[in-house]
Protein backbone atom coordinates (compact mmCIF):
# COMPACT_ATOMS: atom_id res chain seq x y z
CA UNK A 1 0.00 0.00 0.00
CA UNK A 2 1.74 3.05 -0.98
CA UNK A 3 2.38 6.35 1.64
CA UNK A 4 0.49 9.25 1.59
CA UNK A 5 1.16 11.57 4.03
CA UNK A 6 4.76 11.37 5.90
CA UNK A 7 5.68 13.36 8.66
CA UNK A 8 9.14 13.03 9.68
CA UNK A 9 11.41 14.41 12.63
CA UNK A 10 8.73 16.92 13.51
CA UNK A 11 9.38 19.41 16.06
CA UNK A 12 6.74 21.40 17.71
CA UNK A 13 6.71 24.10 20.38
CA UNK A 14 3.66 26.06 22.13
CA UNK A 15 5.52 28.99 23.13
CA UNK A 16 8.72 28.13 24.06
CA UNK A 17 7.01 24.80 25.97
CA UNK A 18 7.84 21.65 23.10
CA UNK A 19 4.91 19.56 22.31
CA UNK A 20 6.26 17.40 19.29
CA UNK A 21 9.23 16.01 19.65
CA UNK A 22 10.92 14.62 16.53
CA UNK A 23 7.44 12.75 15.66
CA UNK A 24 7.40 10.22 12.70
CA UNK A 25 4.10 9.19 11.27
CA UNK A 26 2.86 7.25 7.92
CA UNK A 27 -0.24 7.67 6.58
CA UNK A 28 -1.28 4.75 3.59
CA UNK A 29 -3.31 5.49 0.73
CA UNK A 30 -6.90 4.57 2.02
CA UNK A 31 -6.37 3.25 5.47
CA UNK A 32 -7.62 4.79 8.46
CA UNK A 33 -4.91 5.84 11.04
CA UNK A 34 -5.76 6.35 15.10
CA UNK A 35 -4.14 8.55 17.07
CA UNK A 36 -4.42 7.26 20.63
CA UNK A 37 -3.07 8.24 23.17
CA UNK A 38 -3.67 10.30 27.14
CA UNK A 39 -4.55 14.04 27.34
CA UNK A 40 -1.90 16.16 26.18
CA UNK A 41 -0.04 13.55 24.22
CA UNK A 42 0.17 15.80 21.36
CA UNK A 43 -2.87 14.06 19.22
CA UNK A 44 -4.53 17.33 18.40
CA UNK A 45 -1.36 19.40 17.72
CA UNK A 46 -0.10 16.63 15.51
CA UNK A 47 -3.58 17.14 13.11
CA UNK A 48 -2.88 21.23 13.71
CA UNK A 49 0.65 20.63 12.62
CA UNK A 50 -0.14 19.10 9.56
CA UNK A 51 -2.80 21.87 8.36
CA UNK A 52 -0.52 24.38 9.12
CA UNK A 53 -1.87 26.08 12.45
CA UNK A 54 1.05 25.14 14.52
CA UNK A 55 4.29 25.60 12.56
CA UNK A 56 6.90 23.19 12.30
CA UNK A 57 10.44 24.19 14.00
CA UNK A 58 11.96 21.02 12.59
CA UNK A 59 11.10 18.24 10.45
CA UNK A 60 8.85 17.90 7.82
CA UNK A 61 5.32 16.50 6.51
CA UNK A 62 4.70 15.79 3.13
CA UNK A 63 1.94 15.04 0.85
CA UNK A 64 2.49 13.36 -2.63
CA UNK A 65 5.43 15.83 -3.17
CA UNK A 66 4.26 18.67 -1.99
CA UNK A 67 6.22 19.73 1.13
CA UNK A 68 3.52 21.01 3.76
CA UNK A 69 6.04 22.87 6.39
CA UNK A 70 6.05 25.32 3.78
CA UNK A 71 2.98 26.34 2.49
CA UNK A 72 0.90 29.04 4.62
CA UNK A 73 -1.68 27.45 6.15
CA UNK A 74 -5.04 28.23 4.01
CA UNK A 75 -3.25 26.44 1.40
CA UNK A 76 -3.16 23.06 2.87
CA UNK A 77 -6.45 22.47 1.81
CA UNK A 78 -6.29 23.66 -1.54
CA UNK A 79 -3.14 20.94 -1.71
CA UNK A 80 -5.88 18.23 -0.60
CA UNK A 81 -6.69 18.03 3.29
CA UNK A 82 -9.29 19.05 5.44
CA UNK A 83 -9.52 19.09 8.91
CA UNK A 84 -12.73 18.54 10.94
CA UNK A 85 -11.81 19.64 14.31
CA UNK A 86 -12.80 18.87 17.87
CA UNK A 87 -15.58 20.62 18.90
CA UNK A 88 -17.31 20.92 14.98
CA UNK A 89 -16.42 24.83 15.15
CA UNK A 90 -19.29 25.37 12.46
CA UNK A 91 -20.38 28.89 11.13
CA UNK A 92 -23.02 29.37 13.76
CA UNK A 93 -24.94 32.34 11.97
CA UNK A 94 -24.92 31.08 8.33
CA UNK A 95 -27.77 28.49 7.38
CA UNK A 96 -26.63 24.65 6.37
CA UNK A 97 -26.63 25.53 2.59
CA UNK A 98 -24.45 28.59 3.14
CA UNK A 99 -21.97 26.31 5.68
CA UNK A 100 -21.63 23.62 2.50
CA UNK A 101 -21.35 26.15 -0.11
CA UNK A 102 -18.12 28.07 1.81
CA UNK A 103 -16.52 24.53 1.69
CA UNK A 104 -17.69 24.06 -1.93
CA UNK A 105 -16.20 27.33 -3.00
CA UNK A 106 -12.55 26.42 -1.71
CA UNK A 107 -11.38 24.47 -4.78
CA UNK A 108 -14.30 25.34 -6.75
CA UNK A 109 -16.28 22.57 -6.83
CA UNK A 110 -19.53 22.29 -8.18
CA UNK A 111 -23.41 21.17 -8.07
CA UNK A 112 -22.10 17.25 -8.51
CA UNK A 113 -19.91 17.20 -5.33
CA UNK A 114 -22.32 19.16 -3.32
CA UNK A 115 -24.87 16.33 -4.45
CA UNK A 116 -22.83 13.65 -3.31
CA UNK A 117 -22.11 14.91 0.11
CA UNK A 118 -25.94 15.57 1.14
CA UNK A 119 -26.11 11.76 -0.24
CA UNK A 120 -23.99 11.14 2.24
CA UNK A 121 -25.48 12.80 5.27
CA UNK A 122 -29.56 12.99 3.61
CA UNK A 123 -30.45 14.21 7.04
CA UNK A 124 -28.85 17.83 5.87
CA UNK A 125 -30.36 17.78 2.77
CA UNK A 126 -33.73 18.01 5.29
CA UNK A 127 -32.12 21.27 6.96
CA UNK A 128 -30.61 23.41 4.41
CA UNK A 129 -32.07 26.81 5.13
CA UNK A 130 -31.83 25.70 8.78
CA UNK A 131 -29.29 27.98 11.04
CA UNK A 132 -26.27 25.72 11.78
CA UNK A 133 -26.00 26.64 15.42
CA UNK A 134 -29.22 25.20 15.78
CA UNK A 135 -28.81 21.71 14.90
CA UNK A 136 -28.48 19.22 17.09
CA UNK A 137 -25.00 17.76 18.21
CA UNK A 138 -25.03 14.85 16.13
CA UNK A 139 -26.59 17.02 12.72
CA UNK A 140 -23.51 19.23 13.83
CA UNK A 141 -20.94 16.93 13.48
CA UNK A 142 -22.60 15.64 10.12
CA UNK A 143 -22.70 19.49 8.87
CA UNK A 144 -18.79 19.42 9.73
CA UNK A 145 -17.40 16.26 7.84
CA UNK A 146 -19.80 17.41 4.77
CA UNK A 147 -18.20 21.12 4.75
CA UNK A 148 -14.89 19.23 4.95
CA UNK A 149 -15.90 16.64 2.30
CA UNK A 150 -16.61 19.07 -0.32
CA UNK A 151 -13.10 19.84 -0.95
CA UNK A 152 -12.80 16.12 -1.71
CA UNK A 153 -9.69 15.70 0.08
CA UNK A 154 -7.12 12.73 -0.09
CA UNK A 155 -6.90 13.08 3.37
CA UNK A 156 -9.09 13.77 5.95
CA UNK A 157 -8.00 14.86 9.71
CA UNK A 158 -11.12 13.56 12.07
CA UNK A 159 -10.36 15.17 15.86
CA UNK A 160 -12.51 13.39 18.16
CA UNK A 161 -15.74 13.18 16.14
CA UNK A 162 -18.02 11.03 18.35
CA UNK A 163 -17.53 12.77 21.14
CA UNK A 164 -20.52 13.62 23.30
CA UNK A 165 -22.71 12.08 20.73
CA UNK A 166 -26.02 9.31 20.72
CA UNK A 167 -25.14 5.77 19.83
CA UNK A 168 -27.11 6.04 16.43
CA UNK A 169 -24.97 9.27 15.71
CA UNK A 170 -22.07 7.38 16.31
CA UNK A 171 -23.00 4.57 14.10
CA UNK A 172 -23.31 7.04 11.16
CA UNK A 173 -20.43 8.76 11.93
CA UNK A 174 -18.14 5.50 11.75
CA UNK A 175 -20.17 4.33 8.82
CA UNK A 176 -19.22 7.25 6.92
CA UNK A 177 -15.68 6.99 7.44
CA UNK A 178 -15.44 3.33 6.57
CA UNK A 179 -17.54 4.48 2.99
CA UNK A 180 -14.99 6.97 2.16
CA UNK A 181 -11.97 4.49 3.21
CA UNK A 182 -13.77 2.40 -0.11
CA UNK A 183 -13.36 5.38 -2.01
CA UNK A 184 -9.30 5.66 -1.05
CA UNK A 185 -9.56 8.74 0.98
CA UNK A 186 -6.72 8.19 3.94
CA UNK A 187 -8.12 9.03 7.22
CA UNK A 188 -6.05 10.01 10.37
CA UNK A 189 -8.85 9.68 13.50
CA UNK A 190 -8.54 11.32 16.80
CA UNK A 191 -10.44 8.95 19.60
CA UNK A 192 -10.64 8.23 22.81
CA UNK A 193 -13.23 5.55 22.84
CA UNK A 194 -11.23 1.81 22.18
CA UNK A 195 -14.23 0.22 20.70
CA UNK A 196 -14.34 3.28 18.02
CA UNK A 197 -11.08 2.49 17.29
CA UNK A 198 -11.03 -1.43 17.08
CA UNK A 199 -14.60 -0.86 14.59
CA UNK A 200 -13.18 1.40 12.07
CA UNK A 201 -9.06 1.69 11.95
CA UNK A 202 -6.77 -0.35 9.76
CA UNK A 203 -3.88 0.79 12.13
CA UNK A 204 -3.07 2.48 15.57
CA UNK A 205 0.14 4.66 16.43
CA UNK A 206 0.41 5.02 20.10
CA UNK A 207 0.82 9.27 21.01
CA UNK A 208 3.01 9.42 24.33
CA UNK A 209 4.70 12.89 25.08
CA UNK A 210 4.73 13.72 21.85
CA UNK A 211 6.14 10.67 20.02
CA UNK A 212 5.27 7.81 17.95
CA UNK A 213 5.76 4.95 20.68
CA UNK A 214 4.78 2.29 18.61
CA UNK A 215 2.46 1.90 14.97
CA UNK A 216 0.15 -1.71 15.33
CA UNK A 217 -2.26 -3.41 13.32
CA UNK A 218 -5.32 -2.87 14.17
CA UNK A 219 -5.93 -7.03 14.69
CA UNK A 220 -2.63 -6.75 16.71
CA UNK A 221 -4.66 -4.38 19.41
CA UNK A 222 -7.67 -6.69 19.52
CA UNK A 223 -5.17 -9.39 20.68
CA UNK A 224 -3.42 -7.82 22.94
CA UNK A 225 -5.53 -5.69 25.00
CA UNK A 226 -2.84 -4.46 27.57
CA UNK A 227 -1.30 -2.34 24.82
CA UNK A 228 -3.86 0.33 25.12
CA UNK A 229 -3.82 -0.03 29.11
CA UNK A 230 -0.20 0.42 28.34
CA UNK A 231 -0.32 3.67 26.39
CA UNK A 232 -3.80 5.41 27.21
CA UNK A 233 -4.59 3.66 30.93
CA UNK A 234 -7.95 2.61 30.05
CA UNK A 235 -8.93 -0.45 28.49
CA UNK B 1 -29.78 33.00 1.50
CA UNK B 2 -30.69 31.86 -2.00
CA UNK B 3 -33.71 31.31 -4.04
CA UNK B 4 -35.18 33.27 -6.54
CA UNK B 5 -37.88 34.87 -4.34
CA UNK B 6 -35.79 35.77 -2.00
CA UNK B 7 -33.56 37.66 -4.36
CA UNK B 8 -36.66 39.64 -5.73
CA UNK B 9 -37.88 40.75 -2.41
CA UNK B 10 -34.40 41.56 -1.11
CA UNK B 11 -34.31 43.84 -4.67
CA UNK B 12 -37.78 44.95 -4.83
CA UNK B 13 -37.20 46.15 -0.87
CA UNK B 14 -33.90 47.74 -1.73
CA UNK B 15 -35.29 49.56 -4.89
CA UNK B 16 -38.56 50.69 -2.64
CA UNK B 17 -36.05 52.15 -0.38
CA UNK B 18 -34.26 54.20 -3.14
CA UNK B 19 -38.02 55.05 -4.61
CA UNK B 20 -39.09 56.70 -1.79
CA UNK B 21 -35.92 58.49 -1.34
CA UNK B 22 -36.53 60.20 -4.54
CA UNK B 23 -39.93 60.84 -4.24
CA UNK B 24 -39.15 62.69 -0.87
CA UNK B 25 -37.16 65.16 -2.73
CA UNK B 26 -40.52 66.73 -4.04
CA UNK B 27 -42.20 66.68 -0.86
CA UNK B 28 -40.16 67.70 1.74
CA UNK B 29 -40.07 70.94 3.66
CA UNK B 30 -36.98 72.66 3.00
CA UNK B 31 -35.29 72.36 6.39
CA UNK B 32 -35.66 68.64 6.46
CA UNK B 33 -34.66 68.21 2.67
CA UNK B 34 -31.21 69.44 3.89
CA UNK B 35 -31.00 67.64 6.77
CA UNK B 36 -31.98 64.03 4.70
CA UNK B 37 -29.25 65.07 1.97
CA UNK B 38 -26.83 65.64 5.01
CA UNK B 39 -28.17 62.10 6.75
CA UNK B 40 -27.91 60.31 3.30
CA UNK B 41 -24.10 61.24 2.92
CA UNK B 42 -23.13 59.93 6.47
CA UNK B 43 -25.53 57.20 6.22
CA UNK B 44 -22.94 56.60 3.36
CA UNK B 45 -20.30 56.53 5.70
CA UNK B 46 -21.87 54.62 8.21
CA UNK B 47 -22.70 51.94 5.29
CA UNK B 48 -18.52 51.50 5.07
CA UNK B 49 -18.35 51.05 8.60
CA UNK B 50 -20.54 48.53 8.47
CA UNK B 51 -19.26 46.16 6.09
CA UNK B 52 -16.07 46.05 7.78
CA UNK B 53 -17.80 46.37 11.70
CA UNK B 54 -20.84 44.24 10.64
CA UNK B 55 -19.70 41.47 7.97
CA UNK B 56 -16.47 40.68 9.05
CA UNK B 57 -16.24 42.02 12.38
CA UNK B 58 -13.55 44.14 12.74
CA UNK B 59 -14.16 47.23 15.36
CA UNK B 60 -12.58 50.05 14.14
CA UNK B 61 -12.06 53.14 16.04
CA UNK B 62 -10.34 54.94 13.05
CA UNK B 63 -12.57 54.92 10.45
CA UNK B 64 -12.92 59.10 10.55
CA UNK B 65 -9.61 58.85 9.47
CA UNK B 66 -10.86 57.26 5.85
CA UNK B 67 -13.83 59.80 5.84
CA UNK B 68 -11.32 62.79 5.89
CA UNK B 69 -9.08 61.51 3.79
CA UNK B 70 -12.10 61.81 1.18
CA UNK B 71 -12.44 65.18 2.34
CA UNK B 72 -9.30 66.42 2.59
CA UNK B 73 -8.60 64.48 -0.95
CA UNK B 74 -11.41 65.91 -2.43
CA UNK B 75 -11.53 69.40 -0.78
CA UNK B 76 -8.09 70.79 -0.66
CA UNK B 77 -7.22 70.28 -4.07
CA UNK B 78 -10.28 71.64 -5.22
CA UNK B 79 -9.33 74.68 -2.43
CA UNK B 80 -6.03 75.13 -3.33
CA UNK B 81 -5.11 73.74 -7.08
CA UNK B 82 -8.49 75.15 -8.39
CA UNK B 83 -9.54 71.35 -9.51
CA UNK B 84 -13.28 70.76 -10.92
CA UNK B 85 -15.63 68.77 -9.01
CA UNK B 86 -15.12 65.78 -10.68
CA UNK B 87 -11.14 65.09 -10.38
CA UNK B 88 -11.55 66.00 -6.29
CA UNK B 89 -14.32 63.50 -5.62
CA UNK B 90 -11.92 61.21 -7.59
CA UNK B 91 -8.73 62.32 -5.94
CA UNK B 92 -10.93 62.46 -2.71
CA UNK B 93 -11.46 58.60 -3.27
CA UNK B 94 -7.86 57.66 -4.21
CA UNK B 95 -6.69 59.35 -0.76
CA UNK B 96 -9.46 56.92 0.84
CA UNK B 97 -8.08 53.91 -1.20
CA UNK B 98 -4.10 54.79 -0.11
CA UNK B 99 -4.83 55.09 3.07
CA UNK B 100 -7.23 52.46 3.55
CA UNK B 101 -4.21 49.99 1.58
CA UNK B 102 -1.43 51.42 4.69
CA UNK B 103 -3.36 51.31 7.30
CA UNK B 104 -4.97 47.66 6.59
CA UNK B 105 -1.65 46.42 5.85
CA UNK B 106 -0.58 47.61 9.06
CA UNK B 107 -3.40 47.03 11.24
CA UNK B 108 -4.36 43.49 10.51
CA UNK B 109 -1.34 42.23 11.71
CA UNK B 110 -3.05 42.69 15.05
CA UNK B 111 -6.74 41.58 16.08
CA UNK B 112 -9.39 42.34 18.30
CA UNK B 113 -8.81 44.78 20.73
CA UNK B 114 -5.54 45.62 19.87
CA UNK B 115 -7.02 46.10 15.92
CA UNK B 116 -9.03 49.09 17.89
CA UNK B 117 -6.75 50.48 19.31
CA UNK B 118 -4.41 50.39 16.23
CA UNK B 119 -6.74 51.76 14.30
CA UNK B 120 -7.78 54.71 16.60
CA UNK B 121 -3.89 55.32 17.18
CA UNK B 122 -3.17 55.83 13.33
CA UNK B 123 -6.39 57.77 13.39
CA UNK B 124 -5.47 60.64 15.88
CA UNK B 125 -2.12 60.71 13.86
CA UNK B 126 -4.12 61.89 10.81
CA UNK B 127 -6.17 64.45 13.16
CA UNK B 128 -3.11 65.85 14.65
CA UNK B 129 -1.54 66.10 11.43
CA UNK B 130 -4.70 68.19 10.06
CA UNK B 131 -4.43 70.53 12.75
CA UNK B 132 -0.13 70.71 12.28
CA UNK B 133 -0.71 71.72 8.49
CA UNK B 134 -3.42 74.76 9.93
CA UNK B 135 -1.60 76.87 6.76
CA UNK B 136 -3.38 74.27 4.41
CA UNK B 137 -6.35 73.27 6.39
CA UNK B 138 -7.31 75.95 8.70
CA UNK B 139 -7.26 73.35 11.60
CA UNK B 140 -10.71 73.04 13.30
CA UNK B 141 -11.86 76.56 11.63
CA UNK B 142 -11.83 74.69 8.47
CA UNK B 143 -12.33 75.76 4.83
CA UNK B 144 -15.12 76.71 3.19
CA UNK B 145 -15.46 76.03 -0.76
CA UNK B 146 -17.10 78.31 -2.47
CA UNK B 147 -19.95 77.56 -4.51
CA UNK B 148 -19.03 79.02 -7.92
CA UNK B 149 -16.02 76.05 -7.38
CA UNK B 150 -19.06 73.34 -6.98
CA UNK B 151 -20.08 73.07 -10.47
CA UNK B 152 -19.76 71.11 -12.87
CA UNK B 153 -20.38 71.60 -16.45
CA UNK B 154 -22.00 69.84 -18.57
CA UNK B 155 -21.70 70.90 -22.48
CA UNK B 156 -23.81 74.07 -22.53
CA UNK B 157 -25.15 73.21 -18.88
CA UNK B 158 -23.75 73.69 -15.56
CA UNK B 159 -25.06 71.25 -12.53
CA UNK B 160 -24.80 73.57 -9.16
CA UNK B 161 -23.98 71.14 -6.31
CA UNK B 162 -25.14 74.30 -4.20
CA UNK B 163 -28.54 73.99 -5.43
CA UNK B 164 -30.75 72.06 -2.86
CA UNK B 165 -32.87 69.79 -5.14
CA UNK B 166 -29.40 68.84 -6.75
CA UNK B 167 -27.43 68.30 -3.70
CA UNK B 168 -30.43 66.19 -2.58
CA UNK B 169 -30.68 64.11 -5.69
CA UNK B 170 -26.99 63.46 -6.09
CA UNK B 171 -26.59 62.52 -2.61
CA UNK B 172 -29.54 60.05 -2.87
CA UNK B 173 -27.38 58.97 -6.39
CA UNK B 174 -24.17 57.55 -4.02
CA UNK B 175 -26.45 56.47 -1.72
CA UNK B 176 -28.01 54.38 -4.00
CA UNK B 177 -24.80 53.23 -5.60
CA UNK B 178 -22.92 52.36 -2.49
CA UNK B 179 -26.42 50.44 -0.90
CA UNK B 180 -26.31 48.24 -4.55
CA UNK B 181 -22.67 48.28 -4.01
CA UNK B 182 -22.75 47.04 -0.56
CA UNK B 183 -25.59 44.22 -1.87
CA UNK B 184 -23.82 42.69 -4.38
CA UNK B 185 -20.38 42.76 -2.07
CA UNK B 186 -22.52 40.72 0.77
CA UNK B 187 -24.61 38.38 -1.23
CA UNK B 188 -21.36 37.52 -3.13
CA UNK B 189 -18.56 35.01 -2.47
CA UNK B 190 -16.24 37.36 -1.56
CA UNK B 191 -18.96 38.72 1.26
CA UNK B 192 -19.91 34.79 2.40
CA UNK B 193 -16.35 34.47 2.94
CA UNK B 194 -16.31 37.79 4.96
CA UNK B 195 -18.99 36.66 7.15
CA UNK B 196 -17.53 33.07 7.56
CA UNK B 197 -14.47 34.69 9.46
CA UNK B 198 -16.20 36.80 11.66
CA UNK B 199 -17.85 33.49 12.82
CA UNK B 200 -14.69 31.68 13.19
CA UNK B 201 -11.32 33.00 11.43
CA UNK B 202 -9.14 29.84 12.60
CA UNK B 203 -11.80 27.76 10.61
CA UNK B 204 -12.12 30.05 7.65
CA UNK B 205 -8.48 29.80 7.45
CA UNK B 206 -8.35 25.55 7.59
CA UNK B 207 -11.28 25.73 4.74
CA UNK B 208 -8.52 26.78 2.61
CA UNK B 209 -9.51 31.02 2.12
CA UNK B 210 -6.60 33.70 2.82
CA UNK B 211 -8.03 35.40 5.49
CA UNK B 212 -5.65 37.94 5.55
CA UNK B 213 -6.19 39.21 1.89
CA UNK B 214 -9.88 39.10 2.25
CA UNK B 215 -9.77 41.23 5.77
CA UNK B 216 -7.54 43.43 3.56
CA UNK B 217 -9.51 43.74 0.13
CA UNK B 218 -12.64 44.54 2.79
CA UNK B 219 -10.46 47.39 5.06
CA UNK B 220 -10.05 48.91 1.53
CA UNK B 221 -13.48 48.67 0.15
CA UNK B 222 -14.62 49.69 3.99
CA UNK B 223 -12.24 52.62 3.75
CA UNK B 224 -12.89 53.92 -0.20
CA UNK B 225 -16.70 54.19 0.86
CA UNK B 226 -16.11 55.84 3.80
CA UNK B 227 -13.41 57.99 2.08
CA UNK B 228 -16.30 58.82 -1.38
CA UNK B 229 -19.12 59.96 1.24
CA UNK B 230 -16.03 62.40 2.81
CA UNK B 231 -15.45 63.52 -0.64
CA UNK B 232 -18.90 63.91 -1.09
CA UNK B 233 -19.48 66.38 2.28
CA UNK B 234 -16.58 68.69 1.33
CA UNK B 235 -18.59 68.95 -2.37
CA UNK B 236 -21.99 68.94 -1.49
CA UNK B 237 -21.60 71.07 1.54
CA UNK B 238 -18.70 73.14 1.27
CA UNK B 239 -17.20 72.67 4.17
CA UNK B 240 -13.38 70.80 4.84
CA UNK B 241 -12.92 70.74 8.76
CA UNK B 242 -10.77 68.72 11.06
CA UNK B 243 -13.68 67.81 13.37
CA UNK B 244 -14.18 65.46 11.24
CA UNK B 245 -11.40 63.63 11.74
CA UNK B 246 -11.69 63.73 15.13
CA UNK B 247 -12.46 60.60 17.69
CA UNK B 248 -16.04 61.38 17.74
CA UNK B 249 -16.27 61.04 13.87
CA UNK B 250 -14.89 57.36 14.76
CA UNK B 251 -17.16 56.34 17.00
CA UNK B 252 -21.05 58.06 15.43
CA UNK B 253 -20.70 55.73 12.76
CA UNK B 254 -20.58 52.58 15.10
CA UNK B 255 -23.50 54.18 16.97
CA UNK B 256 -25.58 53.95 13.77
CA UNK B 257 -24.94 50.92 12.91
CA UNK B 258 -25.21 49.15 16.20
CA UNK B 259 -28.38 51.30 16.13
CA UNK B 260 -29.66 50.26 12.87
CA UNK B 261 -28.54 46.84 12.95
CA UNK B 262 -24.89 45.49 12.12
CA UNK B 263 -24.37 43.49 9.43
CA UNK B 264 -28.18 44.14 7.63
CA UNK B 265 -27.88 46.55 4.11
CA UNK B 266 -30.46 49.30 5.57
CA UNK B 267 -29.52 49.63 9.19
CA UNK B 268 -26.81 52.13 9.38
CA UNK B 269 -29.19 54.46 7.18
CA UNK B 270 -32.10 53.71 9.95
CA UNK B 271 -29.61 54.10 12.81
CA UNK B 272 -28.45 57.67 11.45
CA UNK B 273 -31.45 59.34 10.28
CA UNK B 274 -32.63 58.43 13.48
CA UNK B 275 -29.78 59.48 15.44
CA UNK B 276 -29.47 62.76 13.68
CA UNK B 277 -32.73 63.80 14.11
CA UNK B 278 -33.37 62.36 18.05
CA UNK B 279 -30.02 64.72 18.36
CA UNK B 280 -31.60 67.28 16.20
CA UNK B 281 -35.23 67.90 18.61
CA UNK B 282 -33.59 67.43 21.97
CA UNK B 283 -30.86 69.72 21.18
CA UNK B 284 -33.93 72.53 20.77
CA UNK B 285 -35.06 71.54 24.05
CA UNK B 286 -32.12 71.33 26.65
CA UNK B 287 -28.12 71.46 26.46
CA UNK B 288 -28.13 68.28 28.11
CA UNK B 289 -29.42 66.59 24.93
CA UNK B 290 -26.80 63.52 25.56
CA UNK B 291 -27.60 62.49 27.82
CA UNK B 292 -30.97 61.52 26.36
CA UNK B 293 -29.75 60.45 23.36
CA UNK B 294 -27.67 57.83 26.00
CA UNK B 295 -30.99 56.97 27.78
CA UNK B 296 -32.37 56.56 24.84
CA UNK B 297 -29.48 54.15 23.16
CA UNK B 298 -29.84 52.14 26.17
CA UNK B 299 -33.33 51.47 25.90
CA UNK B 300 -32.87 50.96 22.55
CA UNK B 301 -30.04 48.09 23.14
CA UNK B 302 -32.39 46.54 26.13
CA UNK B 303 -35.54 46.25 23.41
CA UNK B 304 -33.00 45.34 20.47
CA UNK B 305 -29.77 44.04 21.17
CA UNK B 306 -28.97 43.47 17.58
CA UNK B 307 -30.48 46.92 16.58
CA UNK B 308 -34.26 47.34 14.98
CA UNK B 309 -33.22 45.59 11.59
CA UNK B 310 -30.81 42.93 12.90
CA UNK B 311 -33.62 42.00 16.01
CA UNK B 312 -36.40 42.41 12.70
CA UNK B 313 -34.25 39.88 11.14
CA UNK B 314 -33.91 37.52 13.73
CA UNK B 315 -37.55 37.49 14.84
CA UNK B 316 -39.72 38.04 11.47
CA UNK B 317 -37.73 38.55 8.05
CA UNK B 318 -35.04 35.79 7.72
CA UNK B 319 -34.46 36.87 4.36
CA UNK B 320 -33.41 40.23 4.91
CA UNK B 321 -30.05 40.94 3.94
Amino acid sequence: MSVTLTIAGLDCFYGEVQVLHGLELELRKGEVLCLLGRNGAGKTTTLKAIMGLVPARAGSITLGTSELTELPAHEVPRAGIAYVPQGRRLFAELTVAENIEIGLMTRNKGKMVRENVLDLFPVLRERLKQRSGTLSGGEQQMLAMARALCLEPEVLLLDEPTEGLMPSMIAKIRETVTGLRERGVSTILVEQRVDAVLSVADRVAFIENGRNRETVDVTQLRDDPEMVRRYVGVG
Amino acid sequence: MSGDGTTTKVYALHGAVIAVLVALNFVLPEYHHGVLARVLVLAVFAMGYNLLFGYVGLLSLGHAMFFSAGLYGAGLPLYHLGWGVVPAFAGGIGAGFTVSLFIGLLALRTSGVAFMIVTMMFAQVFYLTTLYFGEWTRGDEGLVLQQHTRRIALGSETLDLTNPATRYLMAVALFAATLFATLAIVRSRHGRVLVAIRENEERTKMLGYDTFANKLAAVVTSGVICAAAGAAYALLFGYVGSTFASVQYSILPLLWVLLGGAATTLGPLLGTLFMYYVVDITSGYTSAYMLVVGAMLILLVLWFRKGVLGTVRERWLRWLP
